[in-house]
Order: C-alpha cells, then sequence, then structure tokens
C-alpha cells in the first residue's frame, strides 16, 4: 500500500543490475548464509587438499593409543576405536561423506529437471506417463524407499548413490514439472513457437533458465536430507565398508566406545550434523534472496 | 463427500497394484539368485531345481506376480527363510512395536511444532520468532541417528536415568503400561519426534504468517474481535494444511524408523527390516517393505478424507 512509491523507484535500478546479480548480492549481505557458505567450503577444501595437510594416516592405527581422550597432546580431537587419529579420520571421512551426499542430489537434479521439463512442456501422454510413475514412488516413504533399494542391490558405494538418486528423481522431477506448466503458458514462449523455434529450443533456450532457479533451490534443501540419510545408509552398513574412514560409518564402529569415550564417539555426527545445517540455512538464504518481490 | 470418498478410493486402487509391483520387482533386480540364503553350497543341479519349482521361481515373471499377488490379497506374504516363520505375523507384531514408537514421537513433536510455530507466527521477526525458527532447522538438519546416541551417552551412560536399547526389563518384549516398560519408549520417542516438530514448526509459522497478513483479519479486529476468537478462525484455516502436513510425518515416522530402530535395538519394522536385508531373507524383505507403503498409502487416503471433510473448498476442486 505505501510501498507503491518506492516499488516503483527501485524498479530501473534492478533491472540494469539484472536479476541474478541482485540475487547474488542480497545473498552476500545474508550474515547467516555466508557463514554456512564459508563453513561448508571449509569442510570441502580441507577434504579435497587432506593429503596436503600434514596430518596422521587415517588408516594408521594403534592398539596402545586406543580412545584418547578429546585434548590429548598429539590427539586433540581423541582417536578411535582402533587407535587411529580423529582429526585425520574426520576430514578424509568429509571425501566420502560428502560426495555420497551431494552427488545423489547433483544427478536427481540432472535427471528431474529433464523429465520434468519433458512432462511440463510437452504435456499429454507424456506428462501422464512421467507423473504417474513419479506418484508410485510417492507412496514410499523416501527413507524406507533408499533402504530398499539399498538393502536389495547390496552394500557399497555405488549402490547407496543410485539408490538415494533414485530417492530423489521423483521429488524434482514433481517440482520441475509445476514449474514448466506454470512458465509453459506464457507469452514469451507463445511468441518463440510463434517464430518457428522447434520444441528442443524452446526447452533448452526459452523455458530452462526460467525454471532452474526454484528446481535448484529446491535441490539445494535436498542436499541436507540427502547427507543424513547417505550417513545414514552407511551407518547401517549399506555404504562403505571399514576401513575407509566414512562419517556414517565412524559413527557405526564407534557405537561400541560410548561407554568408554562417548564424546569422541559422537564427533563423526557433528560433522554430518554442522554440514547438513549449514545446506538447510542456505538453502533458506537463497530462497529468500531469490523472492525479489519481498 | 461419499462422493468424493469413493473418487479418492478408485485413485487409490492403481497407486497399490503399482506399489506391490515395485515390491515384487526389488526382489528380482536382486543381484544373485533368490534361493542363494537357503541353499546348502554344494547343492546339486537337481536340489537347486527342486526347490526354484518348490518357490515358483521358474516360472515367468508375469506369472510369479500374479499369484504372488494373489496370495498377498489372502495376507500370504510366504514364509520367512530365517525364521520359517509366516511373513504376515511376523511383520504385524513389529508394526506394533513400530506404531507405539511413531505414535508417541508424534504426540511430543506434533505439540511442540504446533506450539513453537504460533509463537513463531505470532511474534514474526522477534527474538521469539528466531528461537523457534532455529530449534525448528535444528531439527530438521540433525542426523537423528547420532541425536539416539548423543541421548543415551547423556541420559543412560552419564546420568542413569533412562536404559539405553530393548523394549522391556530383561528384553523382554510383551508390552505392559507400566513405567517399567515405558521407560524404555522414552528415549527413542524424543529422539524420533525432533524430525516432525521441525517440520510441523515451519508449516505453522508460515501458514500463521500468511494468515494473519490476511484482509479478513484485519477486518476481523476492526470489528472489535477479540484476539482469543481471531485465533479461533487462524486455527480454523490452518487446519487443512496442518492435519495434512502431520498425517504425512505420522507415515514418514512409521516407514523411516528403521535408524532410530537400529540405535535403540527397538524390536519394530525398523529392526526387522534391518535383519531382512543382513540375512538376506528376501520375502521379509518384500512383505516388510510392501506392508510399510501399504499403510503410507492408506495413511494418505485418510489424510485427503479428513482434509476434505474439514475444508469444503477441496472437495469442489
Amino acid at each position: 500500500m505505501s510501498a507503491v512509491d518506492t516499488t516503483l523507484q527501485a524498479a530501473p535500478v534492478q533491472n540494469a543490475r539484472g536479476y541474478w546479480a541482485t540475487v547474488g548480492r542480497r545473498l552476500v549481505r545474508d550474515k547467516v548464509s555466508m557463514f554456512c557458505a564459508f563453513v561448508l567450503l571449509a569442510i570441502l577444501l580441507a577434504a579435497i587438499f587432506a593429503p596436503y595437510l600434514h596430518l596422521a594416516d587415517p588408516y594408521q592405527g594403534s592398539m596402545v593409543r586406543r580412545l584418547r581422550h578429546i585434548g590429548t597432546p598429539g590427539y586433540p580431537l581423541g582417536t578411535d576405536e582402533l587407535g587411529r587419529d580423529m582429526i585425520a579420520r574426520l576430514i578424509y571421512g568429509g571425501r566420502l561423506s560428502l560426495l555420497i551426499g551431494i552427488l545423489p542430489v547433483v544427478l536427481a537434479f540432472i535427471i528431474g529437471t529433464g523429465l520434468g521439463l519433458i512432462a511440463g512442456y510437452a504435456g499429454g501422454w507424456a506428462n501422464t506417463a512421467i507423473m504417474r510413475t513419479v506418484d508410485v514412488f510417492y507412496a514410499f516413504p523416501s527413507v524406507l524407499l533408499a533402504i530398499a533399494i539399498s538393502g536389495v542391490l547390496g552394500a557399497g558405494v555405488v549402490n547407496s548413490i543410485v539408490s538415494l538418486t533414485i530417492v530423489f528423481v521423483p521429488q524434482i522431477t514433481r517440482v520441475a514439472e509445476s514449474v514448466t506448466t506454470s512458465v509453459r503458458n506464457l507469452d514469451f514462449v507463445d511468441a518463440a513457437r510463434a517464430s518457428g523455434a522447434g520444441a528442443m529450443t524452446i526447452m533448452r533456450v526459452h523455458m530452462l533458465g526460467n525454471v532452474l532457479g526454484p528446481i535448484f533451490v529446491y535441490a539445494t534443501g535436498l542436499i541436507s536430507v540427502s547427507m543424513i540419510l547417505a550417513a545414514g545408509l552407511s551407518f547401517l552398513g549399506l555404504g562403505t565398508k571399514p576401513p575407509e574412514p566414512e562419517w556414517g560409518l565412524m559413527l557405526n564402529t564407534l557405537r561400541t566406545a560410548i561407554y568408554v569415550n562417548p564424546w569422541v564417539a559422537a564427533m563423526p555426527g557433528v560433522m554430518i550434523f554442522a554440514v547438513s545445517i549449514c545446506f538447510n540455512l542456505l538453502s533458506d538464504g537463497l530462497r529468500s534472496a531469490m523472492d525479489i518481490r519481498n | 463427500m461419499l462422493a468424493y470418498i469413493a473418487r479418492r478410493i478408485v485413485y487409490v486402487i492403481p497407486i497399490v497394484i503399482s506399489v506391490a509391483l515395485v515390491c515384487f520387482l526389488l526382489v528380482h533386480i536382486t543381484p544373485g539368485d533368490p534361493l542363494v540364503a537357503i541353499l546348502p553350497a554344494d547343492a546339486s543341479q537337481e536340489l537347486a531345481a527342486q526347490l526354484r519349482a518348490a518357490y515358483g521361481f521358474d516360472r515367468p515373471l508375469p506369472v510369479q506376480f500374479g499369484l504372488w499377488l494373489w496370495k498377498a490379497v489372502h495376507l500370504d506374504l510366504g514364509n520367512s527363510i530365517a525364521t520359517g516363520r509366516p511373513v504376515f505375523t511376523e511383520v504385524m507384531n513389529a508394526v506394533k512395536n513400530t506404531f507405539m514408537l511413531a505414535c508417541a514421537a508424534s504426540v511430543i513433536g506434533f505439540t511442540l511444532g504446533v506450539f513453537f510455530g504460533l509463537v513463531a507466527g505470532y511474534f514474526r521477526d522477534t527474538w521469539l520468532d528466531k528461537l523457534a525458527t532455529s530449534i525448528a532447522v535444528a531439527g530438521v538438519s540433525v542426523p537423528h541417528y547420532w541425536l539416539g546416541m548423543v541421548m543415551v551417552i547423556i541420559f543412560s551412560v552419564t546420568l542413569g536415568w533412562l536404559p539405553a536399547v530393548g523394549a522391556g526389563p530383561g528384553g523382554s518384549a510383551d508390552w505392559k503400561w507400566d513405567w517399567a516398560h515405558i521407560q524404555f519408549l522414552v528415549l527413542p520417542a524424543i529422539t524420533m519426534s525432533v524430525i516432525p516438530m521441525g517440520i510441523v514448526t515451519r508449516t505453522i509459522r508460515a501458514l500463521t504468517g500468511d494468515i494473519l497478513s490476511q484482509d479478513f483479519v484485519e477486518a476481523l479486529r476492526s470489528k472489535g474481535l477479540k484476539e482469543t476468537r481471531v485465533f479461533r478462525h487462524v486455527v480454523k484455516n490452518a487446519a487443512p494444511t496442518a492435519v495434512a502436513v502431520m498425517g504425512l510425518q505420522l507415515g514418514y515416522l512409521l516407514g523411516g524408523s528403521i535408524l532410530i530402530e537400529t540405535v535403540f535395538s527397538w524390536p519394530g519394522t525398523g529392526f526387522l527390516l534391518n535383519s531382512a536385508i543382513f540375512q538376506r531373507d528376501l520375502p521379509l524383505l518384500q512383505g516388510t517393505i510392501l506392508i510399510l507403503a501399504l499403510f503410507f498409502v492408506f495413511l494418505n487416503l485418510v489424510v485427503d478424507i479428513a482434509q476434505a471433510s474439514i475444508d469444503p473448498r477441496i472437495k469442489r476442486a
């Protein structure tokens, strides 16, 4: 009501800067989002460059220094049930944990966006076929579906990535389809069609840019769930195998140590929690940064 | 209303059949022979063929599916390979325990979620809102199996107040409603409640915010209605969506309890699923997934009908 004036003044400036530049500026100004981005970047870089950080060998254990407490000289975060340095294992563990947590969402983002675009743009029987199949997968709670597929395929990193991808594809497809359907009948799509653009060109050039934003925000929110589920599969013994450092598996093998050295045993979970909450907050920040109308 | 219910039930039938098909196919995409778990390593070719025929694995897939579905309709899901007992009985015994745990978690999670959500929605952008939304984000981001471990560390290992694992004293599985048994439910139920708590808080906060900013609320207030009466209108408008979200959450808890049940050795469906996976007990795995998925479909149906009976606009759509 009273905001009309400011809207009128603000509009040309926003146009001059472009949508994504505005979103970027708004995101950078959000302290919580920037803090989360910093934490995630630090964990990611540490995991990637782990071999250059002069860490202890994450596989080298010793029977005489098992389950040292947090703060032991030389072992700031203690040692695990086989005497391996916890800091090294937590940092190296990030490599596999981040991979199996993030990759399924990336794969599902690619596949689901494709399926959703086709279903939303083509409509008709293609829409019916894709969306009814998606409905069937929605009839399973996602944790159950992930564990069922993983359990049937057997333990392993690749299998757990496959099963999580299958869980997330229907969810992203549903979002992509509804966004595409809402864009499909806008004038600029009609204009493109009238000027002779084919279906592939319209989808690639005119629709993709307009639907990617909302799907991307949805997908970043899914990474948090994916991290928890991926580590959860390893926790159940359906992911990687010992002695590989991976947060979920470490949590599982350290469970027996909770009576001896509980806080060391809880450490891998802190990492999963930190990554998951940062992705959630970053996704929230991105969502409100993209909601420029408010 | 009856027409709406009938329409919804008709819509559910193809879903139920597809769910059964997925459960059936799950076992048949399994790498390796489904007989591996029961066949001795030195079994002869004839014995393998005999067993394959006995289990019906030698027939074409569509025929197998038809036969399996026909039996499943008559509540016959085959026998567990590990124990030899009927799968249906095994799963139903476990469902009872999972249902109890999920319901307890829902009661805790929904109560807290509605409370936090209302506080956050009514006091938007104050420190109360920030506190409530922070708790909600933590609730949906926490790896709940880890939270379970932390709960055990604090309340069982350190303080010694509550038992760490199991569902009854001395590992007994016979449930009674006395403190000796209920104390085993406390930690898993609280651990399980954080996810629905977080999601319900976020939902109710968004709903309350939307409703309070609508014109009719201003109209109600300007005609001099007391704030408690305005609140009744807010609740009425928020109820359909809130009921839908909560129903779905209960379904997720029923189907997703495996991690919590593993941490607390709770004798429910998740525990059953876990042992079925690692003993490669495929009939048990298939039956457990089928029954849990059907519960979820049924719950969705109930939620839809409940939603339509609260909100007349849905029936017309």
